[in-house]
């Protein structure tokens, strides 16, 4: 197997008496979907933010694409390629859907301080932008403004804005929350293109699309792994169900 | 139908008719006040940037207004006197030329934004708001114990300073200079607000965690943003120095801070040509009202109320509609 392009080493982080993450060991892998699953509470957030940056754990590694990142930026990690979708929208929500796009666009080119030339009319950007926004299909509503896109865009439009930085993994951080079945299944089809593009770190709630779309799944407790495995592996676990999955399926 | 782009021609038209009706009919007051209007347009309009375009609340723009006053009134001082400003390590004389005193007025003012700037960005919020008006402060009390240059009685120049082919006495002339420095400010920050730059300074004041995500920082744009705010209200600075042939202290002051803001707010945060809208309306009512009664910041205040209630776009979003045009 390839070596991983995500890797994180025994990172431990703790918030006062709190012990948020502890010892955890995580791969992301060429061409996979990696679901980090876990009840409310379990770390999930506190994981992603020490992955995608504005975290600092207090030991451990975080290594992508064979460089340790640990110390860098948000901004850093996301120019090495790390391309994060947020669990609330983080859009610029005054600016219309292809400026966001753009935006991201220019992000990966770097060059944002350039005071004379209109950006909106760059034809390398909005070609960039134009690109990722039929991928996701929202080529339609491209002169709206993003505050009038209904939820579901929103989240099309965040994973449209990190295409634009043709990332080398994706982080998507509970992409179907508060998505209709409907939308949650294209998002999940547009998932599955994706992760040919560059692996998906997956942290999510909803349990069908999990086990619909993942290659592996680890499942976060407490701040601690206690399974990683495929699919089948996770649904049969024992420790898994009575600390997880009961719930859920009792629920 | 987009109302803005109309509005704003028919502001610029209007900014010429009247001064030259105004001309006509032998009326130099009305020039002097059409061109404080203009210049404290142009002061608005450096503001905005920061606070329009970036989301950073400077209350201590007087600090950029105030110092390009006095580095008009400095140099005209020694050009006056016939004293060199500095004579160790390198002779500096003092200068009349408008064009000279501009140009160092619009760095020496930048450069003391990012000097300010570097300090106060690592705040935000409410804390930005007060360590601004700190920095301003605290030049407003140096200056009134600067006894060189007059101190709290501030100083007073002769003559205007010298534009060649200009006599910058003539009100007519004076004002035509700041009307088309005006027009240069206004379609400089216009260019910049549809830049790479602009679109990347917008989306941090929108949400500064997508900044980041997309591999920007927001500091250096902030930083940025701030310099060439703080250039040009130096700029303002010159001119409104200019204009009175007289720099004082009050210059620096917490009101001249708290003025730029209220040409901003009453005009419309965020659009290129609202503090221009908010400076115009603010000579108005000092005209018109300040005839009435000497109190005539009363009605100021109840309008300004009025609109952060009612109108936060201002007088051109009250007019033009709410949402801010896009291409």
């Amino acid at each position: 197997m390839t070596k991983p392009l995500l890797d994180v080493r025994g990172v431990s982080k703790s918030f006062g008496a709190v012990q948020a993450s502890t010892d955890i060991n995580l791969d992301l892998r060429e061409g996979e979907i990696h679901a980090l699953i876990g009840p409310n509470g379990a770390g999930k957030s506190t994981l992603i933010k020490q992955i995608a940056g504005g975290l600092r754990p207090d030991s451990g590694t975080v290594f992508f694409d064979g460089q340790d990142i640990t110390g860098l930026s948000t901004a850093a990690r996301a120019r090495l390629g790390m391309g994060r979708t947020f669990q609330i929208s983080s859009l610029a929500m005054d600016y219309s859907v292809l400026q966001n796009v753009v935006l991201g666009a220019l992000g990966r080119r770097g060059d944002i301080f350039r005071f004379f030339r209109p950006v909106m009319k760059d034809a390398d950007l909005l070609a960039t932008a134009n690109q990722a926004l039929e991928m996701v299909g929202l080529e339609d509503v491209k002169n709206f403004m993003t505050s009038e896109l209904s939820h579901g865009q929103r989240r099309q439009l965040e994973v449209a804005v990190a295409l634009t930085l043709s990332p080398k993994v994706f982080l998507m951080d509970e992409p179907m929350a508060g998505l209709g079945a409907d939308g949650s299944r294209r998002l999940m089809e547009l998932l599955r293109e994706l992760k040919q593009m560059a692996p998906i770190l997956l942290v999510e709630h909803d349990m069908d699309a999990v086990f619909a779309l993942a290659d592996r799944i680890s499942v976060l407790v407490y701040g601690k792994i206690i399974a990683s495995g495929s699919v089948d592996e996770i649904r049969g676990n024992p420790i898994v169900r009575s600390a997880y999955l009961g719930e859920e399926i009792d629920a | 139908m987009r109302k803005e782009p109309v509005l704003n021609m028919a502001l610029l038209i209007a900014l010429l008719a009247f001064p030259l009706w105004a001309w006509a009919a032998d009326e130099p007051f009305l020039i002097t006040l059409t061109t404080r209007a203009v210049i404290f347009a142009i002061a608005g309009v450096g503001l905005n940037f920061a606070l329009g375009f970036g989301g950073l609340v400077s209350f201590g723009h007087a600090a950029f207004f105030g110092l390009g006053g006095y580095v008009m009134g400095v140099l005209a001082f020694h050009a006056q006197t016939y004293t060199p400003v500095l004579d160790w390590p390198f002779v500096i004389n003092g200068t009349k030329s408008m064009p000279i005193v501009w140009m160092v007025a619009i760095a020496l003012s930048g450069a003391l934004a990012v000097a300010i700037g570097a300090l106060s960005l690592r705040t935000s919020g409410v804390y930005f708001i007060m360590i601004t008006l700190a920095f301003a402060q605290m030049l407003y009390y140096f200056t009134i114990s600067w006894s060189t240059y007059g101190g709290e009685d501030g100083l007073s120049i002769y003559v205007r300073n010298d534009f060649p082919g200009l006599n910058t006495m003539d009100p007519i002339q004076y004002y035509a200079i700041c009307y088309v420095l005006l027009l240069i400010v206004l379609g400089l920050v216009y260019a910049i607000s549809k830049s790479a730059f602009g679109l990347a300074l917008g989306a941090s004041r929108q949400n500064e965690d997508r900044i980041q995500a997309v591999g920007q920082g927001p500091f250096g744009l902030y930083l940025t943003a701030f310099a060439i705010s703080g250039a040009i209200t130096g700029l303002a600075g010159v001119l409104h120095a200019d204009l009175n042939r007289f720099v004082s202290p009050t210059m620096f002051s917490w009101h001249t801070s708290g003025e730029i803001m209220i040409f901003v707010i009453l005009g419309g945060v965020g659009r290129v040509f609202g503090p221009v809208a908010g400076a115009v309306l603010f000579i108005v009512l000092e005209h018109t009202l300040g005839g009435l009664s000497e109190f005539w910041h009363i009605y100021l205040g109840a309008m300004l109320l009025g609109v952060v209630l009612f109108a936060r776009g201002g007088l051109i979003g009250l007019i033009a509609g709410r949402e801010v045009a896009h291409d």
